[in-house]
């Protein structure tokens, strides 16, 4: 499903050339749950943006569902992020001036979707993750978890086949924490690609493959048998 | 993207910063106002001139002394150039298709009346003045003296002379004095109200010959021709430019159509409205430098909400629709306010002041409408340019 092979990452810094990413080597399959976990400075955070094509490699090759998507323009780009990658993020990023349904809508709303579609679509995630209710409230008028939750709706709403989450808990307190992150592992049974970010070890522990990186390097893949 | 979705994520922001966005469409609205009352002002005042200059009769061709050698006025009447006579009137009475002749000038004098005075205006016209021009005589009629250079000294007066003066006394066969002269009054004009600032209602009509006696001066001010409405005007030009000619012995006059008087006009007051028009447009440029302010204070402010719509599948030119769609909107809701203020303005002038002519061609508030979307679009250009080509991993980072 995704292959990174000898991808590196070189930032400028100065006059002084900084790897964030050496030669990664790896290989996701569908419906894998990774976590990658690693101190601040490590490469994690670069790692994301690279998978979720927010950012180019400096060398090497991404395969993304069997084709190249290392040569690609900004607008393909864009176009590959739509249909196949789903983001998550620490500050949930909902829109403040959208409701909730809104929110959810956007990506769909960007791809130009009928609006028939798209209404049923966003009614069966709002009801699925338990926000029918709360369709019609602004994000500041939703609780931590409820933002979070309406953020992975929106993230989910394309179908994609990889959902990125950078410290999808890190903004929430501990249970709503759990909540969150059962709502991102019950999506492994369609099949979606789950790679979370996080400095937090008991989170990590929490996926089948626990990746470690520093200064730019993995350190360790363990896949764990349950 | 739908319009209609491009519409509902852009006024959301509206409707979010609502004081915000509404101070900024009002640089807007206060520009378009602007254009549009001036414009209105100019246009009434350029048909409500067009008017006043038509109502005296449009087959008239007028002669006035002295050779205009360019645009613009003609000197000739104060003063230097060899004068036009009551002769010239007669030579120009015996052209074919000419129906009346009427030799003019004006002036100033006391007239009296049992002790009563009054500074008026005096008009030296010949016998078929009311004839020529769109004027009614009231009662009585003009002179009926055939010869202009031996006119007795009779005269029809404007209303406003006969109430002031004679006020309940039937003032025909009277005898009025006019800068010191008796003057045996004829005739009483119909209410004509002002013509171009001029009272004709507070003015007195003498014989052309004793109004040159009376205010002392050489010759005739102009020469006004009235001629069969079947002719063109073209026609009637090159014969009063010939007889002239051959009396005078050289093109020493000015000739002047109502046609072509109507039409210099018409394209100065044009330009007029133009200009005045261009004087409101420099408040849409600070409307303009408005919106930029505002679009680019957005796009620092929303740099998180860029990057994440980059990583939901926007593509740059979206964004940039978006923000431009942003911009426009402002400057057309601040337009559209902009044409209610300046034809609510410009009615409500009328209504305080009747007198001053107000007109708003809808071409204007179409224009003016679609001036207010350009500069939201020029505006918007650079703060859009500048969001959708913004770094999304950069622009995520921002919080």
């Amino acid at each position: 499903m995704i292959e990174l092979q000898k991808v590196c990452r070189t930032f400028t810094v100065g006059d002084q050339k900084v790897a964030a990413l050496r030669d990664i080597d790896l290989s996701f399959g569908a419906g894998e749950y990774i976590s990658i976990m690693g101190p601040s400075g490590s490469g994690k955070s670069t790692m994301l943006n690279m998978l979720g094509l927010l950012d180019r490699p400096s060398s090497g090759t991404y395969l993304l569902d069997g084709g190249n998507v290392t040569d690609l323009n900004d607008e393909q780009l864009a176009r590959v992020r739509r249909e196949k990658i789903g983001f998550v993020f620490q500050s949930f990023h909902l829109v403040p001036r959208l409701t909730a349904a809104q929110n959810v809508e956007l990506p769909m709303i960007l791809a130009g979707i009928p609006v028939d579609e798209r209404r049923s679509r966003v009614q069966e995630l709002m009801r699925n993750y338990g926000l029918s209710e709360r369709a019609d409230h602004r994000p500041d008028q939703l609780s931590g978890g409820q933002r979070q939750r309406v953020a992975i709706a929106r993230a989910t709403v394309m179908k994609p086949t990889v959902l990125l989450a950078d410290e999808p808990t890190g903004n929430l307190d501990q249970a709503t924490g759990w909540e969150v992150l059962k709502l991102l592992e019950g999506l492994l049974e369609q099949d979606i690609t789950l790679v979370v970010v996080t400095h937090d070890a008991e989170i990590g522990a929490r996926a089948s493959r626990q990746i470690h990186m520093l200064d730019g390097r993995i350190l360790s893949d363990e896949q764990q048998t349950k | 993207m739908y319009l209609r979705d491009l519409i509902t994520l852009t006024s959301s922001s509206f409707l979010t910063y609502r004081m915000r966005s509404f101070l900024t469409g009002l640089g807007i609205a206060i520009g378009i106002a602007a254009v549009i009352l001036l414009t209105s002002i100019g246009e009434g005042l350029h048909q409500f001139v067009l008017k006043e200059f038509s109502q005296f009769g449009t087959n008239i061709i007028s002669v006035q002394p002295g050779k205009t050698q360019t645009q613009g006025g003609n000197v000739g009447i104060f003063g230097s150039a060899r004068p036009l006579t009551l002769q010239d009137a007669d030579a120009l009475r015996r052209l074919p298709y000419v129906e009346y002749v009427i030799p003019g000038l004006m002036g100033n004098a006391e007239v009296r009346f049992e002790g009563r005075t009054r500074r008026t205006m005096v008009l030296g016209e010949g016998r078929d003045f009311g004839k020529a021009f769109t004027m009614k005589v009231q009662s009585g009629s003009f002179w009926t003296d055939a010869d202009d250079e031996q006119a007795r000294a009779q005269t029809v007066i404007g209303s406003k002379i006969q109430q002031e003066l004679f006020g309940e006394t039937n003032p025909l066969g009277q005898y009025l004095r006019i800068g010191g002269q008796r003057y045996r009054v004829v005739g009483v004009m119909e209410s004509k109200g002002q013509v171009l600032g001029m009272d004709m209602d507070d003015a007195v009509f003498i014989p052309a010959a004793r109004a040159m006696e009376l205010l002392n001066r050489p010759g005739l001010m102009e020469v006004n021709v009235s001629y069969r409405a079947d002719i063109e005007a073209d026609v009637l030009i090159r014969l009063i430019k010939n007889r002239l000619i051959e009396v005078h012995g050289r093109e020493d006059f000015t000739i002047i159509s109502q046609e072509q008087a109507l039409e210099v006009l018409s394209s100065v007051l044009g330009i007029l409205t133009f200009a005045v028009g261009a004087l409101g447009a420099i408040s849409l440029l600070v409307g303009a430098v408005g919106i930029l302010t505002i679009m680019t204070m957005a796009v620092t402010e929303r740099t998180a909400e860029i990057g994440l719509l980059r990583a939901l599948g926007a593509l740059e030119q979206q964004v940039l629709v978006l923000f431009l769609g942003e911009a426009m909107m402002l400057s057309a809701l601040g337009g559209g306010l902009g044409l209610l203020l300046g034809i609510g303005i410009a009615q409500g002038l009328h209504l305080l002041v009747p007198a001053l002519p107000v007109h708003t061609p809808w071409l204007f508030a179409a224009l003016a409408e679609l001036t207010a979307v350009t500069i939201g679009l020029a505006a918007g250009v650079i703060p859009a340019m500048r969001a959708a080509k913004l770094d999304p991993v950069e622009a995520l980072r921002a919080e």
